[in-house]
Order: structure tokens, then sequence, then C-alpha cells
């Protein structure tokens, strides 16, 4: 069996940003029950022994773990490239020469529009400026940044303003990602999920970008499923490639797969590798066994593995259903729903915050 | 495309290290895992900016039967154009 690569450890749920697309599940607050930091050291140690060579800290905001610095060291000399992925909320220069010293690789920032309004609106916080603040601090002290950007309807049409942002930021990469809808974007589909014209326009702007930026700035961009004709080959496969470990010791083979009803896996109680290899919620959809047509006789079912477990569960209930994203699915009505009313008539968009939690 | 007389060296933001699970080098980078085999993993502990890439060719040829220059080139310059390498000239 494969070896994961990647660890995603989602190491709180907290975060003092409110963004309506979060991918953090709904139910919050059954993620209080944090593990310690000795728990979290012994995850990383099951992690790099099993074959993880990069851990990914991420939450919530894992800054507001306080044993931060320890849990990156801890990575770090298991030899593992570590990878922040935060908000930059708290990401003072002192904080950042501690896990600079501590070995951290590299240093993911969000921003979420490219101008101080739209940006706190949507964070729910003021919040921008200290993020450029905190992105320049990350390029001082020789850090590798990227800047990641969700895309959706009410910040898509500033792309090339957000590019132009990055660029003067300085990053070395730029995740251009529109909206997946799991978690709070779920929720708030349809107050994200673009119009057609719209995806057309940023993808022209992207594109051109992508050229010019040669050889500066690396330009990585996911264009939303739901306008695709053939699913996204999901995490490499189910339970192939990487891992999440949730707040609460859960280990998933992705963030949303805490969604799914399968008997729950916890770190906790079980080693990682003996999870990796035998929990269901790892192995139930593993390989190409489990499919049923039309992914079972497809000729795609090695390229794209069916899809996205997780999304056929949300949109049809069965998780073991064809991606309804696919246009051979027999589901594939409920994504063009979700599409026509993306370019239908301008509605009135609330977007629901996730709450904020400290 | 790389020249002869570049002089690689590995860029700041990514690792090279032996991954005993997998019995192979492997590089890191952000969001990237790149698993090398023998020779690719030889060619880039030779890059040390220093060495040309005529001068890790001729390294390898003592190593191997068969190294061709264009080789060492090729996979520096996928290299190069993936950030994880960084040319240093004349």
């Amino acid at each position: 069996m494969d070896r994961p690569f990647g660890l995603l450890a989602e190491l709180t749920y907290r975060c003092p940003l409110a963004c309506a697309y979060c991918s953090n599940p709904l139910e919050l607050a059954a993620y209080d029950d944090e593990m310690s930091t000795a728990e979290w050291q012994r995850v990383f140690t099951e992690a790099a022994e099993m074959g993880v060579l990069q851990c990914h800290l991420s939450g919530g905001e894992p800054l507001l773990r306080r044993d931060l610095v320890d849990l990156v060291r801890t990575a770090a000399e298991l030899g593992m490239y570590t990878n922040l992925v935060t908000s930059a909320i708290g990401l003072s220069r002192s904080r950042a020469e501690g896990l600079r010293e501590a070995g951290l690789d590299h240093v993911q920032i969000s921003v979420q529009a490219d101008e101080p309004a739209t940006s706190d609106r949507i964070a729910g916080i003021p919040s921008f400026e200290r993020k450029l603040k905190a992105a320049a601090v990350v390029k001082d002290l020789g850090w590798p940044l990227t800047v990641n950007v969700v895309l959706h309807r009410q910040n898509i049409d500033r792309v090339a303003e957000i590019i132009a942002l990055v660029e003067e930021l300085d990053a070395d990469r730029i995740e251009l990602a529109n909206t997946q809808y799991y978690g709070w974007a779920w929720r708030n589909r349809a107050a994200l999920l673009p119009s057609r014209e719209q995806l057309a326009a940023a993808e022209e702007i992207v594109r051109a970008a992508r050229v010019r930026l040669t050889g500066r700035m690396e330009v990585v961009h996911v264009l939303p499923d739901y306008y695709s004709e053939y699913p996204k080959p999901c995490m490499g496969g189910w339970a192939a490639r990487q891992l999440t470990v949730a707040p609460n010791g859960h280990a998933l083979p992705c963030p949303a797969a805490q969604t799914l009803p399968l008997p729950r896996a916890s770190v906790r109680e079980e080693p990682l590798s003996t999870i990796w290899d035998s929990a269901p919620m790892f192995t139930a959809f593993r390989g190409t066994d489990w499919m049923r047509d039309p992914c079972r006789t497809c000729d795609r079912r090695e390229l794209d593995f069916g899809g996205c477990r997780c999304q056929a569960f949300q949109l049809t209930g069965d998780p073991a259903r064809t991606d309804p994203v696919c246009h051979l699915s027999p589901d594939h009505a409920l994504v063009t729903a979700a599409v026509d009313a993306a370019n239908g008539e301008r509605r009135h968009e609330i977007l629901i915050p996730r709450p904020h939690r400290s | 495309m790389v020249a002869d007389g570049d002089r690689p060296i590995l860029s700041s933001h990514v690792r090279l290290r032996f991954d005993p699970t997998r019995d192979r080098h492997v590089l890191l980078g952000p969001e990237s895992v790149i698993v090398l085999n023998p020779t690719g993993a030889d060619i880039l502990s030779l890059c040390d900016g220093n060495r040309t890439v005529a001068g890790v060719a001729a390294v390898l040829r003592e190593r191997y039967d068969r190294v061709v220059d264009d080789e060492v080139a090729a996979f520096v310059a996928r290299l190069v154009a993936r950030r994880c390498v960084e040319i240093h000239n004349g």
C-alpha cells in the first residue's frame, strides 16, 4: 500500500476570521477538545515513521496554538517540510522569528481581496493591513511566501488587482483557488458560485498573468469543478497520498470527510499507521473496487477516481455515487441546477459568516 | 534553456533528503514532493553553485557508463522551470 506524503494538521478550528467560505465543519463546538502538545508530537512522530514528508500546520488559525513553535520544531526535527497555513493574524515579527528558528520552511498567507474594505468585510474583522505587514515580515526573514486567495462571486471580478497586490508583496507563489463547496462554503453556495461570464473573464486574466510572471511567481489556478466536464481527481485518490488530523484527533482522508457516514477513527485511540491501513474511514473508497457505473467501467477511473466522495455525499446523500460534477453522472442535474442559478438573474446574496472563535 | 556553462544550485525554498520509507531521495518544496530516481538525486547533489552543468555531467560520466550531457541539462532545466533549482551564470 502506498504511504502518505502529506499530513494536514488542523491544530485548532478557532479563528479570528469569519470567512463565509470556510471549509471547517459547521459543528465547530464538537472540536473544542483539542489535542495536547504531547499528543500532536506523537502524531507527527508516527506520521514521519510511516513516510509523511510534509507537515501542513493549519486550522482554523494555527497561530492561536501557544505551542506552535514547539510543534514546528518537532516536525522539522523529524525531517518533514513544514508549512504554516495562516490568516497571518498574530504573526508578529517576534513570533515569526521564533518559528523561523524552530525550522519552519514555508508560510502561506490568506488574503481575501485586493483592498481593505472588501477584504475586511469578507474576513469579518479588520485584518487586511495586518496581513500585508505579516507578508513583508515573511519575505524579510527569507521564507518562501505563498499567498492564497479564495475566489468567489464577490471578489473574482478583481482578480487582476488581486494578482497585482500579490506581486507587490513579492510572493513566490499565488494560489487563486475558486471556492470548493464544503463546510461553510456549502451553506453559502448560492452567494459564492460565480457566473460563467465571471469565470471566463478571470481565466483570461490569470492566463496572461501566468505568462507574464514566468520565472518570478508560480501561479496556481483552481477552477470551480461545478463548471467542468469531469470531476477533479480529489486528493489524488481516496486515502492515497494525504491525510488530515482534526483538532480533536479524528483522522480523515481529507478535511471534508468528517461529514461522511463512516465510523470515526481517532489518533487518540489507535496508531496513525493502523488507521491508514485498516480504518474503514480510509479503506472505504480506496482504489477502484468500490465503484459502480458509470465509474466502474469508465476509462477515466484511474485519472479522476470518481471525483470527490464528500461532494457525492453532500449532493446525493450517497458517498459511493459518481461525483455529480461529472457530466456522465446520473445526478448531474443537481450541479447544472446550481450553475443555472448562478447564471440567472442577480439575486440579493447574503453571506452567512462562520462564527469567530478564540 | 540551460547552457553547459551555467552553474545550478538548489533553491533555498527546497530541501533534498533521503526518504527511508521509499528508499529514494526526495526534493521537498512548498506543496510539492518530487521522488527522485538515483541519477536525479546524484545530479542534484552535485548542483552546488560552483560546478557547471558540463562539470556535473563529467562527474556522472565517471560514475556511470552512460550519461548524455543533454540529459543533465534537460533535467536541470525542468527543475529550473519548477523553481526548485536556480542558475548562477558564468
